[in-house]
């Protein structure tokens, strides 16, 4: 082994607590840096990735079965500016009952014989594709809860035009073009087409060019131009449904961005300070080795490399977590989009790696540059011990404080090295920051899930299901399910004790000009409709005539508070008036709330389906529910107590966030530690002389965690400012990214308390850092540190 | 003859397979007594001065200091036996560079748990005695070698110690320092102060010490009774 390699192995194996600490700093960075990257390249565009993955389709269009032939539609495959076709397909329109109390909607279904071809290759996320006739595998839908929504197994009895006949569901599948509500073996599709009628057919383009809405409508024409006159019955761009899909989903980016950052100037932070350190506390041995004959450039490369061997493994290592951790956060995704992404993306992997170990080196390279560039004589005579000078001032001061002597030795420290105490205040304060930060998000978004309050308990129309069904029932109940009868339902409610107020919600939906698609609108009866709502501006409503609406809406329909408006009620004008602004997130911001007055021209027989009640403080949800039902045993009701659902997202982002918060409080511990690590070493003959002048194991410690007291202090009080602006930023831009104007609810939710407890957590952190220094120096034996030069 | 301050019974203490650096040590100190350890390198001097102040435990034997066995001490029982019992002195002084002298001065005695003020007192009253009270709120770095050994003698005595202990205090001083020291150690002797003395300075024997102990590879190779020269 040459010298050059002796002494690189030799100080790897004797600073064995800088070398570990480096190795598990850059391996945390590493694993937030791939994760923090993989999820912003997953997240950047998770609709495109999909869809590049689906090979989804540029251009779904219905063709009217009647007018053109199958061979007709094969053949506008070859039309200019289609790079790739699928069908046709035959189509028809069915009403299944869904049995779990979900909306009884139409659906298209599409008889495809399987998932896969060259365009929109559907993903099939439970269960199998349907192989015969009486089997259909139903497009997965996250916009309802997964309790409202048919299962695997299920029967659907069907209605409509096809009514009479049952579908077994055999699977789940994700198209993200939405191609279809459902899809059947293509010899299924006849039967389910209403007698008399002609199946439609459906044909999936991809096109050349596709980037603009001016490109698909050219792509469009040229395709209706190849049919007979009249066959295009409509078509679907796929810019339309990637507006709609991007839903919740584009409110990962502002805070994956947030944490990316935050990851990579603290990963810039720590290794830039763990290397510095050690090779400042490596100075005397540099002396030493210069004095033996090594040139500049030899004492350069050995401690360069000393720093690159534990960071290469680090970051190997890191690269591996990063990557682990990836795959089931993306688990979660890939359900929502129906994605088989892994979420391992090499060149992120690769560039993590090329970019860690680019940086220790640099920063290794410049610290061991100073220490080469010091001539031998001076090397040897700074040693490892601070200058006489430094931090006087704070020692004089901090003697003057009513404290143990210990304590204020202890606090007195940082200033001696007040450029490495900067960094590692700022390590702290980044930690802090992002501790902040994460609670603020959580709280943010736990009061996002707040405004979708039912109240304590909840009343569904059908009587309690107890046990498993008998042997031989349907699984599923047919026809959707009943409203309750409003008189005894209310009877029951306002005779119960410890009804706070309540209100019944009647679903309907409503249209309105300029939007194509039905505004789902929720009638309101009851004293109690504002319940867990925020108002963004403008009031509840009052009186008959008024509604209130979300920013999308508002959007949308270029309205704004105050604006009258039509809707339209099966085909018949109510003159309504917007009063208020609202936060709602349910339709994607589309929903139209109001008296179920408003509707009583054109819906006199509209009942309440569901029942929200408010109970008052101190009532026993569980009793209350249990006497509601007693009474309630008279009608087709049930009450239950509310259950908050969590929307996977929130969970997403709130495990996401844990993690996230956890490796860079780790990280800022981890540079706590190597900052007192330094700082012990440096000071072991002093630590030897407070011993021998009678310093006990207790003083010890005490001395050690008072030295990060001012530390952590000053980087709790600094980090959470910065946590608290990262936190309004980032809830805001993600507000805005799905089309809100957030309450205040949302945005302001620390309080003063609060903000003090999270910058102790600074101080949190910096003390967990020194625990284990301050346990060694406590060790230390008092004649082994008096020898140590 | 009073009764003994140090009593060393049988002592032994080895370090991994070599050879004991101290073998079968028996001594007994008196209060009063200012006791030479002399020996060349290795002989076990330092050895010896580490087990009576506490700083290393023996291998074997018992070390009894004031009544105290310190070979049974923890190492928080070690500490506030230093603190209690033993003053020390080094050849290198061992201030603390970022202290004032006085706050040097005061470290033990504030360790010990001493208020702010009465150690205050304290200190400018032993550097008062010592010479170097005008030093009191320089730094260690600005004074002279031997000025800083005073220093590190008040900080010995600040807890009023029953045993003074001193490892090579001449060891880095010039001669006129060197011959500061020399008195001052005579002058503590002279008003009661038990001292051991670990030293290659046989002036410093002959002028401080009122018995000499030769260690020789771990052993007593001699304890006599000297007339001091003053």
């Amino acid at each position: 082994m040459s010298a050059l390699g002796g002494v690189v192995r030799s100080g790897v194996g004797r600073r064995r607590v800088q070398t570990v600490v480096v190795g598990l700093v850059v391996m945390i960075a590493v694993t937030v840096a791939v994760l923090g990257g993989s999820l912003m390249v997953a997240a950047r565009a998770p609709f495109d990735r999909a869809f590049s993955q689906q090979h989804g389709a540029h251009l779904t269009a219905q063709f009217d079965g009647a007018r053109a032939m199958a061979a007709q539609l094969s053949a506008s495959a070859r039309v200019a500016g289609v790079a790739a076709a699928a069908g046709p397909f035959p189509t028809a329109t069915i009403t299944p009952a869904s049995g779990r109390g979900g909306p009884v909607q139409p659906i298209t279904v599409v008889g495809r014989a399987g998932p896969g071809g060259p365009v929109d290759a559907v993903t099939v996320t439970e269960g199998r594709w349907a192989t015969g006739p009486g089997e259909i595998v139903l497009q997965a839908d996250h916009r309802l809860p997964r309790r409202l929504q048919p299962q695997v197994g299920d029967a659907l009895p069907l209605s409509g035009p096809a009514g009479g006949q049952t579908l077994t569901v055999v699977g789940v599948a994700r198209s993200v073009s939405e191609t279809a509500g459902g899809w059947v073996v293509p010899e299924q599709v006849a039967a389910l087409t209403a007698p008399g009628a002609t199946a439609g057919y459906q044909m999936l383009y991809r096109l050349a060019e596709s980037d603009t809405a001016a490109q698909i409508e050219s792509g469009r024409a040229a395709i209706e131009a190849s049919v007979p006159a009249g066959a295009l019955a409509g078509a679907r761009s796929w810019l339309t449904t990637r507006t709609n899909s991007a839903g919740s989903v584009v409110l990962f980016v502002p805070f994956l961005i947030a944490f990316g950052v935050l990851g990579v100037l603290m990963a810039v932070l720590i290794i830039g300070n763990v290397i510095a350190g050690a090779v400042s506390t490596g100075t005397y041995r540099i002396g030493i080795l210069k004095a033996l004959g090594f040139t500049p450039q030899q004492v350069v490369r050995a401690y360069t490399a000393q720093a690159l061997v534990p960071a290469a493994v680090g970051a190997v290592l890191g690269v591996v977590a990063g990557n682990l951790l990836v795959v089931p956060v993306l688990a979660q995704t890939n359900e929502v989009h129906g994605t088989t992404d892994t979420g391992v993306t090499p060149w992120v992997d690769l560039l993590v790696l090329a970019g860690a170990l680019a940086l220790v080196t640099a920063t290794a390279w410049a610290a061991a540059s100073r220490a080469g560039r010091l001539r031998t004589v001076e090397v040897l005579a700074v040693g490892r011990t601070p200058s006489p000078g430094r931090g006087q001032w704070a020692a004089r001061l901090a003697a003057r404080l009513p404290l143990p002597r210990a304590v204020t030795l202890g606090l007195a420290q940082p200033f001696a090295r007040v450029l490495r105490s900067a960094t590692v205040v700022a390590a702290i304060a980044f930690g802090a920051a992002a501790a902040t930060f994460a609670v603020g998000l959580g709280v943010s978004l736990n009061a996002v899930q707040a405004t979708e309050s039912d109240g304590d308990v909840v009343i569904f129309p059908g009587r309690p299901i107890s046990g498993p069904p008998p042997e031989g029932a349907p699984t599923v109940a047919p026809g959707p399910p009943q409203p309750p009868d409003p008189v005894a339902v209310v009877e029951a409610i306002t005779a119960q004790p410890g009804t706070s107020g309540y209100r019944g919600v009647a679903p309907t939906e409503l249209t309105t000009a300029g939007l194509t698609s039905a505004l789902q609108t929720l009638a309101f009866t009851g004293d109690d409709s504002a319940h867990g709502y925020q108002m963004i501006s403008g009031n509840w409503f009052s009186r008959p005539g008024e509604i209130v609406v979300s920013r999308p809406f508002l959007t949308a329909t270029g309205t704004r508070v105050g604006d009258s408006l039509v809707l339209t009620d099966h085909g018949t004008p109510i003159d309504v008036r917007i009063v208020g602004e609202v936060f709602n997130v349910e339709s994607r911001g589309m929903q139209v709330l109001t008296a179920a007055e408003t509707l009583a021209a054109t819906q006199p027989d509209l009942r309440a389906l569901e029942y929200h009640i408010t109970l008052t403080p101190g009532t026993d949800p569980v009793g209350y529910v249990k006497a509601l039902n007693a009474a309630l045993a008279s009608v087709e009701a049930t009450a239950e107590v509310a259950e908050e659902e969590s929307d996977e997202i929130l969970l997403v982002v709130n495990a996401l966030t844990g993690l996230l918060t956890l490796l860079l409080v780790t990280v800022a511990a981890l540079g706590v530690l190597n900052m007192v690590v330094l700082q012990t070493r440096e000071r072991v003959h002093d630590l030897g002389v407070h011993k021998a002048l009678g310093m006990t194991p207790r003083q010890t410690i005490g001395m050690v965690i008072a030295s990060v007291v001012v530390t952590g202090l000053v980087g709790g009080a600094v980090g959470v400012p910065v946590g608290v602006i990262m936190q309004r930023v980032t809830v805001a831009e993600m507000g805005h990214a799905a089309g809100f104007n957030l309450p205040a609810s949302v945005i302001d939710i620390y309080h003063p308390a609060e903000l003090v407890l999270l910058a102790l957590g600074g101080l949190l952190i910096a003390v967990l850092g020194a625990l284990l220094p301050a346990g060694w120096a406590a060790r230390t034996r008092t004649a082994t540190a008096l020898r140590t030069e | 003859m009073s009764a003994p301050v140090i009593e060393l019974d049988d002592v032994s203490r080895r370090y991994d397979e070599g050879p004991p650096a101290l073998d079968a040590v028996s001594l007994r100190i008196a209060a009063g007594e200012s006791v030479a350890i002399l020996g060349p390198s290795g002989s076990g001097k330092s050895t010896l001065l580490n087990l009576v102040a506490g700083l290393d435990r023996p291998s074997g034997g018992t070390v009894t200091v004031a009544g105290v066995r310190v070979d049974e001490l923890g190492e928080a029982g070690s500490a506030r036996y230093r603190r209690a019992k033993i003053g020390m002195v080094f050849q290198f002084f061992n201030l603390l560079d970022d202290l004032t002298v006085a706050d040097n001065v005061m470290l033990p005695a504030q360790l010990a748990g001493m208020a702010r003020g009465t150690a205050r007192r304290r200190a400018m009253e032993l550097l008062g005695t010592l010479g170097v009270d005008r030093h009191a709120t320089a730094y260690p770095g600005r004074l002279s070698g031997g000025e800083r050994q005073r220093v590190a003698v008040a900080r010995a005595l600040v807890n009023r110690p029953a045993l003074l202990l001193a490892d090579e205090p001449t060891g880095a001083l010039d001669t006129a320092s060197g011959e500061e020291v020399r008195h001052l150690f005579n002058d503590l002797h002279a008003e009661g102060q038990t001292i051991v003395l670990v030293t290659h300075d046989l002036n410093l024997a002959r002028s401080c010490a009122t018995r000499t102990v030769q260690l020789v590879d771990g052993r007593v190779a001699a304890d006599s009774t000297v007339e001091p020269v003053r």
